[in-house]
């Protein structure tokens, strides 16, 4: 039986979650539902004339062949970025989870990097990926006789900014995943220990599908990060360059929309957006989420 | 108690009271720039002086960011009917503010408040890129530069080339030559990076070789304009510059001057074309060679080369304000032409004087002989009167042009794409970008 209070005054509940709602609408809804008819029109940046077109700015991004580029940068990028910074966030917080003697300073480190804004991250990893003075890249050609050079290379460029963008994303999964490893209780793998599994066994058949919810929340996290924050990245280190291989959408909505000033096409792409991340959100919920335990 | 609250009170009072005075008498004009660091300082003081200079306007200079920045803010701004009196907005932005019905334009501004202005004692490759199809003047030139060509002495010296003149442009063919030399001798790595591909390699290139960028004389006549980069000329150009990047006489540096720069200084190219705001900072940097300046090659098939073309930003009037407060931005335009403000930003920023009499004044004081490399882009801009298709270019959604341009060139230096394949799909590409501005124009 759960228990329930209820207010006496019928209003007063409204009144309370009032000043939420009006945030949400002027912050969320107002932009939202602005970007939808912007994104009917054609206008100058200046307002000083708008022409209603139908769905013209839609169909000219499908026409674009690189906004179907776009597309595809995007899945490729945000796919690397969390597979790569899951799978080693997960990999470090096995390996710090254990008993050390300096688990709390290492813990308190590797979560570090999470606090460090996505447009810094972007400048450290160009500091040293850089083919002109990048003390990493330079290293690279020297010693290991590689052809690093991101300005020119697309698939280069790419390695770059997924490493930069998933980084700082590894401390944020670790945390995660500490938190979830802490959870299980140890008598669990104590008894599969004295009944002989190896430690690897352990890991999959106790250990990872215990972690499944914080492994699905991270996914969701992690894809929803890849497409937006990275921005501050992209921006700093290659501009969606070279050759617009890194030029994922969000990118280009920026691009078309601030720099470009042509807020129609701009406003479409961001409706286009917003729809892909809902249908990505809701499809994970449906089909991952059922494999989820959520209980040991 | 009672004593914080007068306190409290009073300073409040004093808080209202004292601005409202100090604003009352003298008239504000606004100006939003992206002038930073050593450049907002100068700007700072053009702007001190003119405030000292006479007591019914005080202007008021407010860096709002970099270019993109300083634009949307202007564009925010205007929407919320807020707007600066004057905006500076980089020059691909010119034909959207010329579109805008949001300007007062500067020929007649100054002309309705009874200054007459020969136009002719001006640079015209600088005024030209701000006129309309008609000659008038819509924006005030503020920060114009050109491209020319760096080149590291030391290696000459070592490959036995003789330093190049600063007014007589060599011929790509020489260049060649002197790049394959100092290759072959392993001098350096590669023979020239250039900075700002679409501006230098072929917005510039076509303006020096008269070759129409666009057409409707480069979009000037009308916005029905298309783009016409894919001509033999350019294809040509481009066709070399990978034929060089693949017998490292050219290397890729990036879309932007860091990373070019970077591989000048460090030595790894012999040749580096960029801004001449580049003089400023090669002297800054570089410290373990000689390094000197020459103009832009040209084709030996081009006997009188054309002038280039600049790029920069420029002043524009906002719509909305009133008579009084237009006087004083006509004023402040007048001020900041004048021969004192010219010579000061020139020497200051290294960017042009935009008056002849300000040029012929600093020649007759010497301080070309004194800083030679000055007069590199200066020339460049004057050896010939600008044409139809040289005096700048004006189209829409030029930003988005440029990033197309930016991308189809990355793939030919990959090899992905050969040159023709690239110009035409860039041609193709900006057109949509032109035909969507026009449609949103159209009246």
């Amino acid at each position: 039986m759960i228990k329930r209070s209820a207010f006496k005054s019928s209003y007063l509940p409204y009144i309370l979650i009032l000043p939420q709602v009006i945030i949400t609408l002027t912050f969320f809804y107002w932009p939202a539902f602005q970007g939808l008819i912007q994104s009917f029109q054609l206008s100058d940046p200046f307002g000083q004339r708008s022409t209603f077109v139908w769905f013209y700015n839609y169909l000219e991004i499908f026409r674009d062949p690189l906004y179907l580029k776009s597309v595809v940068t995007t899945f490729v990028f945000s796919l690397a970025v969390a597979s790569v910074s899951i799978s080693l966030g997960l990999f470090i917080a096995t390996m710090a989870n254990r008993a050390l003697k300096a688990t709390a300073l290492v813990r308190t480190l590797l979560i570090w990097p999470y606090a460090v804004a996505p447009a810094i991250s972007g400048i450290l990893w160009l500091f040293l990926l850089h083919p002109s003075y990048g003390i990493v890249a330079l290293g690279i050609n020297k010693w290991l006789g590689l052809a690093w050079n991101p300005v020119l290379n697309g698939t280069d460029a790419m390695v770059m900014i997924t490493m930069a963008s998933a980084w700082k994303q590894i401390s944020y999964n670790f945390v995660f995943f500490m938190a979830g490893l802490q959870a299980i209780p140890k008598s669990l793998i104590e008894a599969a220990a004295i009944d002989g599994a190896s430690p690897f066994k352990r890991f999959w058949a106790i250990t990872f599908p215990l972690l499944s919810p914080t492994f699905f929340f991270l996914s969701v996290m992690n894809i929803i990060y890849s497409f937006f924050e990275t921005f501050g990245v992209i921006h700093t280190v290659t501009q969606g360059g070279p050759g617009g291989s890194t030029n994922i959408l969000v990118y280009k909505v920026y691009q078309d929309g601030f720099v470009g000033l042509n807020l129609g096409s701009s406003s479409a792409q961001s409706v286009v957006l917003m729809t892909l991340i809902i249908v990505i959100t809701v499809l994970q919920f449906k089909f991952v989420e059922k494999k989820v335990q959520y209980t040991g | 108690m009672k004593l914080n609250r007068l306190i409290v009170s009073v300073a409040v009072g004093i808080c209202l009271a004292f601005p409202a005075a100090v604003m009352a008498k003298p008239v504000t004009i606004n100006w939003w720039h992206a002038m930073r660091s050593a450049r907002g300082k100068v700007v700072d003081t053009m702007i001190k002086k003119f405030n000292e200079s006479q007591s019914e306007y005080v202007v008021v200079g407010t860096n709002k960011g970099n270019y993109d920045e300083v634009m949307n803010a202007g564009v925010a701004a205007f929407r919320a009917k807020k707007q600066p009196h004057i905006l500076q907005v980089f020059e691909v932005g010119t034909q959207t503010m010329m579109q805008s019905g949001a300007i007062y334009p500067v020929y007649k501004l100054m002309a309705d408040n009874g200054y007459k202005i020969d136009w002719s004692n001006y640079l015209q490759a600088v005024l030209s890129y701000y006129m309309d199809a008609d000659g008038n003047l819509m924006s005030m030139p503020f920060n114009s530069s050109t491209p020319i060509m760096y080149y590291n002495v030391s290696m000459f010296e070592k490959a036995g080339i003789k330093p190049l003149s600063k007014t007589e442009a060599i011929t790509w063919d020489r260049l060649g030559e002197i790049t394959k030399k100092i290759v072959d001798a392993g001098i350096a790595p590669a023979g020239m990076v250039t900075a700002w591909q679409s501006w230098v390699q072929i917005e510039n290139y076509s303006a020096i070789h008269n070759v129409a960028f666009a057409s409707k004389a480069n979009g000037y006549e009308g916005l029905d304009c298309k783009l016409e980069i894919n001509n033999p000329l350019v294809v040509n150009h481009i066709e070399r510059l990978k034929k060089w990047a693949d017998d490292k006489r050219f290397m890729y540096g990036g879309q932007k001057y860091q990373g070019p720069k970077a591989e000048f200084i460090a030595q790894h190219v012999a040749v580096y074309m960029d801004s001449v705001s580049g003089i400023a900072k090669l002297k800054k940097a570089v410290k373990d060679f000689k390094w000197d300046a020459a103009p832009l090659p040209v084709e030996a098939s081009m006997k009188k080369p054309q002038n280039s073309i600049i790029g920069g930003a420029s002043l524009w009037v906002l719509n909305g304000h009133t008579k009084k407060e237009y006087e004083g931005v006509a004023a402040f335009l007048k001020f900041l032409s004048g021969n004192e403000m010219q010579e000061y930003w020139h020497k200051e920023t290294g960017y042009f004087p935009i008056t002849l009499n300000a040029y012929n004044d600093l020649k007759a004081k010497g301080y070309y002989k004194e800083n030679p490399l000055q007069t590199v882009g200066i020339d460049q801009l004057n050896r010939a009167t600008p044409t139809k298709i040289s005096r700048g270019l004006r189209l829409g959604y030029f930003v988005q042009i440029r990033n197309i341009i930016n991308e189809e060139l990355e793939l030919v230096w990959s090899g992905k794409k050969t040159p023709k394949e690239a110009l035409d799909n860039a041609v193709a590409r900006s057109n949509v970008q032109l035909r969507t501005f026009e449609k949103t124009y159209k009246k």
